[in-house]
């Protein structure tokens, strides 16, 4: 498998990232990380906007991926990032899976909103289960990378690395599937779905396939924030949560696999901006630059460099 | 080329905005976190944000009554960082980083969801941040392991519920049955667990008839209504907070429930004064603690309901008073470790060594921090019935219980403690 | 055993007339401007916060009592058609081209923007409008006492449906909007105003919603944060009955209303599934919801 330019960049920045960490601040690496983990679940939105479907339940599988990696490491006591992360995505590509037989029969709004119900009823699952806290939840213990137990300053970085490394090979994935037959079986579904049918291409088929990868990734997404923040509750699962993905996916646009983190990276600063400026309005704030961000840039963040590059000679 | 150049420019720049100018004089920077949005602004969130403004503005102009009288804490001005407490537990945590390690903040005082509090404990420990948890119940916090940073000026749950109960056997040596409402989330479920184990422990053969738990903020309650009704029930239970409980008086007495059962609102003090009308004389009601009108009428008390009534038009309630307590107990704690640090600014080690254990007086009488390795302070609690007096409400029937008996003794967990017969030593 | 059912059916059209009431406006918007329009509950919580400023008026210059009830129908008509039409020709009116994806993000854009707005304007603290759900007393059924108001809601949405039915069929705006509803290209093509025609439903759609929250606020406090449940109720019920259609709306309103009612008496612990999970199982074997709009297929 070649390294193409995306993954070599991505690589690059983790380095560098790794090389400048004792220079970052503390708080910076947390976001760089949850950024890490919004952008893995946004992938996979991404991938089924490019079909023409939007998922407004992909936080089912977020929550699902970060409550294995609270219950392996609490009943089970794995303590193991790469196996914790691992095991979440298995999960959540297995209820994708079982999920994807009704859901790839839909289209349009419906998907989105049998996805969105889909999320409430693990929600609801979630809370009424006193066992596991309900709205509570409860607290991840500290994990290893890689049998390395990090110590307290240098927690942040390992995680970060370790979510970086996921995130590579996950957009590498991601690239390689794209530039394939299926990738582009996507955007011909979106276009006429019926045509590509007649060209022998199962549109059932291949939107269940996006589904699960876009259910592993989210469940990889919910890992990585469940090891960041060390809690977990089903709030993972409650249509905000969707929202906010599908903001960022938005916000990125789908021109690259880069799109989504830079989205994710982008939200996030906006959403501290706001609340560290607007406490009491921050609402508003958020939804102010969702509206300008739609009506300017209906591409997303990523339609900007065709902008830049328009201005090369 | 020039796309990465300013995306990446973009993004520097982006993070240079949020990052606060760290302070450089001697002020001391608290942050203050609490609901400024949401179901939960109205009743809880923005009376605590209006307790803490009142609070630091009067600290800092030294006009708090004594042993609060020192400008600030110790001298040194306070400057105030709010946060909204809203969004789920990622961005939560995301904040009370950012408030510890990129606002500098210099201690905590907040968080009104218990689901909040468990998650950034283990933060606050991690970044040896003292933090004061003022309104969150649940009594998980202490009971799950030794913390060194986080405290609680305030009673938790436990003492609602068992307060409730004892209340109840106060006034009613023998009742047949009970029911309840409540919403179907941790603070419900676990105040009706609580609730219903100490009616058990005090009414060896009391029935359940009927537990309703509709969703929160669900608004509609007139399924529920009837349910309770058909189920004759002696007693009914309700930790409803807010708009819920509102909307659940409001749709219950028309209906005659209170007609036929004596009705517990745990958190009913928020309400009584604006549902004054509507909530029928002898209902039993709450307020998490010796706070609002069960307060008792001490000087200082005296203050703080004058100080925020003349300043928001409205009378401090109970969420304004946990706050406030907590921000007492913040000075005391600072204070003394200033003092014993030779009057330079304390750390937090010395913060939370100084806080550890102590006693305080607040609005609402004596809190002593007993429980949890000296980090979850107790208090007695209060409940009382309504009665329109003149048009205006008052509770009457006032029994008013010591710490011992309505919170675990220290080193015991609560839910062991309430079905060992919650025995006081 | 009579008594119990009579109990589960008053209380569950009780529910269901609320949800339909709440969720009506959502639907009409969805089939005449295949708009998802989030903000519904943002609207829903304006003609909550209208009412009561206009009850609290109403209350302070002592006017009729019995008259109040038109008072709060007009004061969230006229609030919804304020308002409503405003952010369609503001906002909206450039995104319909767009994809329904992101008319849906822009309004639930909108949705955060009003909520702060709402507790701009009104603040944080609660309103109360209890004069209206009280004044009409009781009835008594089956040995329950239930409050006539129960009665006006149920009532009130029964007289929406109709009016939007009679509307929709018989009169010549109906039509329009029918035609509009199964091809906007074709209509406009037949030189129908489709402009015209969506800010009036935008406008009857938001009125709607605020007429909702209108009488439903006498029944509880008017607060930040009110309008977020309705939003999700309302999507489950509109997607469960098929989205544009008035009868897929109301019958999927009492199905929800009634199946709560009864497991609210008989399994209260299920009560937390049981709206998502009737859209679920409906969507599971019906596809586009109880009533879909006929679609004709485009190659």
């Amino acid at each position: 498998m070649s390294f193409d330019k995306t993954i070599q960049r991505f690589l690059l920045v983790l380095i560098v990232l790794l090389a400048l960490s004792p220079f970052i601040p503390q708080w910076a690496l947390f976001m760089l990380t949850i950024t890490g983990a919004n952008g893995l679940v946004v992938l996979g939105l991404m991938l089924f906007l490019r079909a023409g479907l939007i998922s407004f339940g992909q936080a089912l599988f977020f929550c699902a991926g970060a409550y294995t990696t609270g219950l392996l490491s609490l009943t089970l006591n794995v303590r193991e990032m790469s196996l914790l992360v691992l095991a979440s995505g298995l999960v959540s590509g297995l209820l994708a899976y079982l999920l994807g037989f009704l859901m790839a029969k839909y289209r349009g709004i419906f998907f989105g909103l049998l996805s969105l119900a889909f999320s409430m009823i693990l929600y609801g699952l979630l809370v009424k289960t006193e066992a596991l806290g309900s709205t509570d939840g409860f607290n991840v213990p500290a994990v290893t990378i890689f049998g390395w137990v990090p110590g307290k300053e240098l927690v942040r970085v390992a995680v970060l690395g370790m979510a970086f490394l996921v995130i590579i090979l996950s957009v590498a994935f991601v690239q390689s599937i794209l530039k394939g037959p299926r990738g582009m079986l996507l955007t011909a579904i979106r276009d006429n779905e019926i045509r590509a049918e007649y060209m022998g291409a199962s549109a059932r088929r291949t939107v269940h396939l996006f589904y699960v990868i876009a259910g592993v990734l989210a469940g990889f997404g919910g890992s990585v924030a469940a090891v960041a923040v060390g809690h977990i509750d089903p709030a993972m699962a409650f249509w905000t949560t969707s929202g906010e993905f599908i903001f960022i996916t938005i916000l990125g646009g789908v021109g690259s696999v880069v799109a989504p983190f830079l989205g994710a990276m982008v939200f996030g600063i906006i959403h501290t901006v706001a609340f560290s400026y607007s406490p009491n309005t921050w609402q508003m704030v958020i939804g102010l630059t969702l509206i300008f961000v739609i009506l300017v840039l209906p591409n997303g963040l990523w339609s900007l460099r065709d902008k830049f590059r328009k201005n090369k000679p | 080329m020039k796309f990465k150049l300013a995306l990446v420019a973009g993004l520097l720049s982006g993070m240079a905005v949020t990052a606060v100018q760290a302070q450089a004089d001697n002020s001391i920077n608290v942050g203050i976190v609490t609901f400024l949005s949401g179901p939960a602004a109205s009743p809880f969130g923005v009376p605590a944000r209006n307790a803490a403004e009142l609070l630091i503005s009067e600290f800092n102009a030294g006009t708090a009554p004594a042993p609060y009288n020192n400008k600030g804490f110790g001298g040194s001005p306070l400057k105030m960082t709010l946060i909204d407490e809203a969004g789920n537990s990622t961005a939560v945590v995301t904040e009370f980083r950012n408030l510890v390690q990129r606002d500098k903040v210099d201690l905590i005082v907040g968080y009104i969801s218990s689901g909040n509090c468990l998650a950034i404990t283990p933060v606050a420990e991690e970044l040896k941040t003292v933090t004061f948890l003022f309104d969150c119940g649940t009594p998980r916090i202490f009971e799950d392991g030794k913390k060194d940073f986080v405290f609680r000026a305030v009673n938790h749950a436990t003492a609602d519920s068992v307060g409730a109960a004892r209340y109840l056997k106060a006034q009613k040596p023998t009742i047949k049955n009970f029911g309840g409402i409540n919403q179907n989330y941790a603070w419900g479920q676990d105040s009706w667990n609580d609730f219903s184990a100490a009616m058990k422990v005090l009414y060896p053969s009391i029935q359940i008839t009927t537990s309703q738990m509709p969703k929160l903020f669900a608004g509609q309650y007139s399924a529920e209504i009837s349910a309770l009704m058909a189920s004759k029930s002696e007693v009914v239970h309700t930790s409803f907070w807010g708009g819920d409980m509102e909307a659940f008086i409001l749709q219950s007495s028309p209906r005659g429930l209170y007609k036929n059962s004596d009705v517990v609102l745990v958190a009913g003090e928020t309400a009584m004064f604006r549902l004054a009308d509507r909530i029928p004389d002898g209902t039993i009601i709450g307020a998490r603690g010796p706070y609002g009108v069960l307060a008792p009428d001490t000087p200082l008390n005296r203050w703080f309901q004058e100080k925020f009534t003349a300043r928001y038009n409205v009378p401090p309630n109970y969420t304004a008073y946990q706050m406030a307590n907590s921000l007492l107990a913040a000075k005391l704690g600072y204070e003394k470790a200033m003092a014993a640090n030779g009057g330079k600014k304390p750390t937090s080690d010395q913060i939370a060594a100084a806080t550890r254990g102590i006693e305080y007086e607040g609005f609402g009488g004596k809190h002593k921090f007993s429980l949890g390795n000296g980090h979850q302070a107790v208090s007695e609690t209060a409940y009382g019935r309504a009665k329109k007096v003149d048009g205006k409400m008052t509770l009457v029937d006032v029994v008013r219980f010591p710490a011992e008996q309505v919170m675990p003794p220290n080193g015991v967990k609560s839910a062991d403690w309430i079905a060992g017969g919650m025995k006081t030593k | 055993m009579i008594d119990q059912i009579m109990m589960v059916l008053v209380d569950g059209i009780n529910y269901s007339a609320w949800l339909f009431l709440a969720a009506v406006g959502l639907t009409l918007i969805y089939g005449v401007m295949k708009i998802v329009n989030v903000a519904h509950g943002s609207f829903y919580a304006l003609g909550a916060y209208v009412a009561a400023s206009v009850m609290g008026a109403w209350v302070a210059y002592d006017l009729p009592p019995a008259l109040s009830y038109v008072a709060l129908f007009v004061s969230a008509l006229v609030a919804g058609f304020i308002v409503g039409p405003l952010v369609e020709r503001l906002i909206l009116r450039y995104q319909y081209e767009k994809d329904e994806v992101v008319i849906l993000l822009i309004t639930y854009a909108l949705f955060l923007v009003l909520e702060d707005v709402l507790k701009l304007i009104w603040g944080v603290d609660p309103y109360f409008i209890i004069e209206p759900y009280a004044y009409l007393g009781n009835f008594e059924i089956a040995g329950m006492s239930y409050p006539n108001y129960y009665l006006l809601m149920l009532g009130l949405a029964i007289a929406v449906g109709i009016v939007l039915t009679f509307v929709l069929k018989k009169t010549n705006f109906g039509r329009l909007l029918v035609s509009v509803i199964h091809d906007r290209e074709i209509s406009a093509a037949m030189g129908i105003d489709v402009s015209k025609i969506f800010v009036l439903t935008f406008g009857v759609g938001c009125a709607l919603a605020g007429i909702a929250g209108a009488f439903t606020a006498p029944t509880t406090s008017v607060t930040p944060g009110m309008g977020v449940e309705v939003i999700v109720l309302s999507f489950a019920v509109v997607v469960t009955g098929g989205l544009g259609s008035l009868p897929g709306v109301a019958l999927a309103a009492i199905i929800m209303g009634i199946v709560r009612a009864f497991c609210i008496h008989y399994i209260p612990q299920l009560e937390l599934f049981v709206i998502f999970s009737v859209m679920a199982l409906v969507l599971a074997f019906r596809p586009r919801g109880l009533f879909s709009l006929a679609e004709a297929r485009k190659i």
